[in-house]
This record gives structure tokens, sequence and C-alpha cells, in this order.
């Protein structure tokens, strides 16, 4: 199987600099072992797309921790103490957008739409300096689509190909992030040698490393396997 | 108090719904509306990728990958279905949820609310607050008409930041439930101990009694 790697390759594909979208809400969905190698690398000045930066000390919080995010994407930040308190001294650029606005954007960022208009934030301070358009009779706000040099996702199973599946809540931003970045790695739980074509969610020609998770649940956490 | 005027709210919201309504619940009074739903069957939708959300599970049966839009564990009603945050906020906004309940910050005598920045605070998060707000088929408030300061919650000017230019639909307190209509607040509905002229006069601002209208 081409596409498995070990997670040591992830050292050569994530350079300084790059915008990494990073699926998950909270540690749900949360690609922990790619996050835990990155946070081990000395890669710097990452920009961070992602819903929040990571909870329970898991995840995106390592990253952060290791001071290698210079700027953050996404729509929750205010449960990331540290990282509120890293923006008001200057040293964290932060970008919000509504949640569904975000997911958009990488939706249209994967499937070549170059941005559009939502009604989503209209007359509100996140809106302040874009372009506002009225279409029959309502008024929408211009949304740019995202896209990242790398997608770091968590998926449920992979096949051989890897085509791959999600479980439960865990797949929030997952399948969007998977079409929207140049290299796109996806940590599973599971290789599996075939999948029902019927239950798929992203096909394989999204996907171009796999790697193994190194997270297990246990009593309703994760919590790491080796 | 608190509890009381919280479980007066949830209960006069849980009258507002029809049995199969699809329904988002924001955090705080709107998670109570549920108790108060007798033979009614809803649906309720979590912006994280869950149509048909149940209540939290026993401790040792919590599974970190079933949460909902703050993140704490649930489970899942029969029925149910996952998909991805898209396609969540495409049902949102495209109209596709018949009820959004919401807590809010302040709403103004328009039906425009702030329920996501905090003044003097950093403005960090807004999650998925502005997408109900402009999307669900019907907004409607549940809070509390004063806040902790005693200060009200229903103003003339919005001092907190705004969620969206759409005004909501029903604002449910603990004294009163109120619509906004072109000539102004209307009172459709009071159970609190105070009456509607002493409310104006708490509040400040001009309130149209529609109680009887409403109930007739």
């Amino acid at each position: 199987m081409k596409k498995l790697v070990n997670i040591d390759k992830i050292e050569e594909l994530v350079k300084d600099g790059d915008r990494i979208l990073v699926g998950g809400f909270g540690a749900t969905g949360s690609p922990l072992t790619i996050l835990d190698k990155i946070a081990r690398t000395n890669v710097k000045d990452l920009e961070i797309v992602s819903n929040n930066l990571g909870e329970n000390g898991q995840g995106l919080h390592k990253v952060f921790v290791a001071g290698q995010i210079k700027k953050a994407v996404g729509s929750f930040f205010t449960i990331n103490r540290e990282a509120v308190m890293a923006w008001s001294r200057g040293e964290l650029e932060i970008e919000l957008l509504p949640q569904g606005t975000l997911a958009e954007a990488i939706r249209a960022g994967g499937a070549g739409i170059g941005g559009f208009y939502t009604k989503t934030a209209v007359g509100t301070e996140l809106s302040k300096g874009k372009e506002i358009r009225e279409i029959d009779g309502e008024r929408y706000v211009f949304e740019k689509a995202i896209r990242g040099n790398v997608a770091v996702i968590k998926a449920a199973k992979a096949d051989k190909l890897g085509n791959l599946t999600y479980y439960a809540t865990a797949r929030n931003f997952n399948p969007m992030m998977a079409t929207a970045a140049d290299i796109v790695i996806a940590e599973v739980d599971e290789i599996v040698d075939e999948l029902d074509p019927e239950i798929i969610v992203t096909p394989h020609l999204y996907v171009d490393y796999i790697v193994q998770t190194g997270y297990k649940k246990e009593r309703g956490a994760y919590v790491e396997s080796r | 108090m608190s509890l009381d005027s919280k479980a007066i709210i949830a209960k006069r919201i849980a009258e507002e719904l029809n049995d199969g309504d699809v329904v988002n619940l924001g955090v705080g009074i709107p998670t109570l509306v549920t108790s108060f739903l007798g033979d009614k069957q809803v649906y309720l939708q979590t912006e994280n990728g869950l149509l048909g959300m149940g209540p939290r599970p026993p401790i040792d049966e919590v599974d970190p990958d079933i949460v909902d839009a703050g993140k704490s564990p649930v489970t899942i009603t029969k029925g149910a279905a996952f998909f991805n945050s898209a396609d969540s906020f495409g049902m949102i906004r495209g109209g596709h949820i018949d009820v959004a309940i919401l807590g809010t910050l302040e709403i103004d005598k328009t039906g425009e609310i702030a329920n996501w920045a905090v003044p003097n605070q950093p403005i960090l998060g807004v999650g998925g607050a502005m997408d109900l707000v402009a999307g669900a088929k019907k907004v409607i408030v549940a809070s509390l008409l004063f806040s902790k300061d005693g200060s009200p919650k229903l103003v003339d000017e919005l001092t907190y930041k705004s969620s969206g230019e759409r005004k909501v639909d029903l604002f449910v307190s603990e004294y009163a439930a109120f619509t906004f209509e072109k000539d102004g607040i209307h009172v459709i509905d009071i159970y609190g101990d105070l009456s509607i002229e002493e409310l104006s006069k708490k509040l400040n601002l001009p309130l149209i009694d529609k109680t009887v209208q409403y109930n007739a």
C-alpha cells in the first residue's frame, strides 16, 4: 500500500510558513497523532485553519504551546485561553469566521469555486470591509474560498487505495479539508482490505498519505495507545 | 429564583414547538426546553454534524466521537443521521431547521440580537451563532429579562455587537413573551409578577399589549 507512511514522513511534508487545514471539532475528529508529530518538529510560522485550537491540552494545543503557530483561522478560540492571551500580546494573529462560513469556504476551495455569497454575518463586525451584494432582495457578504498547502485529517477507516469513511460526529470538517489542500494526510483508526463503495465518504483520489493513529478511546477520552 | 425563572421560559417555548419540528438548541436555558415537550416529538440538530441528538449518556458510556456543539458527550436517537460541517450549515442557512432556540446578551426593540461578543473582552469566538440567526426558519430567543446587575437585556439600541440583521420571531423571558412588529414591541403573553405597565417602566421602552388578541 503506497499511501501508507510512517509518522516520521510528516517531517518532510510540513514546511515553515505552510497553511495547514486541520480537521476536528475540539479533539473530536482531530488527527492527534499527526499533530503530536508536528509539535515535535522544528517547523514554524504555520497558519492553521481549524475550528479551534485543540482541546484539553490535546491536538493543536500542543502545536500552539510549541510556538509554531503564527496565525489561526477558525470560528471559536475563546476556549483556548493561552491562545487568547497570545493574541492579546500580539503574538498570534487570529481571523474569525462564522462556523458555517469556515466550512463552506473550505468546501469551495476544494471544488474550484473562488468564493461565495452568504447571508451569515451581514450587518455584523465579521462582515466589515467585505463586499455586500443584494440578491433577490436579501443582503449577502462575499467570502473567499480557503485552500491549504497541507491538510491533516482524521478518518475512521481507510482501504488500500485511501478511500475513507468517518465515524459519528468525528466527521465534521474532515471531508471538506480532504479536498482543499495540495497535500492531504489522513490519520485513520483502521486500515482494511476493502470498503463498501456505498459507504465511502472521501474517495481515494483526494488522499495522498495515510498514517495509522497512535490513539485509542478509553473511558470517554482519547489516549495514546503506545 | 433562577431555576424557576428558567423553567418558566423553557416551558413557554416548548408550547411554541410543533410535533415533528427540527430544532437547534443553543447553550443554557434553551437546553431545558426538551424537559417540557410532553408527547411532542422533535428532532434535535447539532451543528457539528448530527440530526437526532439524544440526552447525555451515563459516564461509562461516553464516546468522545459523539458530541454536541458545546463539545459535551451526547447520545443518538433512533433515525439519527451524521453529516459533515458544510452540509450541516447548508441545512441551517438554507432554511431547513424549523426552529433555533438561542440565548442572548441583548435584544433591541426591533428584535435584532447580540449573542456572541462580550464587550471589553477579546472577540475570538463566534461558532455557529450567526449562521443560526441568519438561516433558521424561526428564531426564538430564550433569556432572562435582566442581567445579573439588573440592567435590562431588552433595549432601545444594542450596545453589544450584533449577531446579524435578521430579526428574531419571538423573545421569551420569565416575565413575558415578546414579538417585534412594525408598530413596536408586542407583549403577547404575560405570566410574571409585573404588569405590562410596570415592565414598560422597568425597561424604559413602550410596549403594546397584545395579550388579549393573542390568547383569544
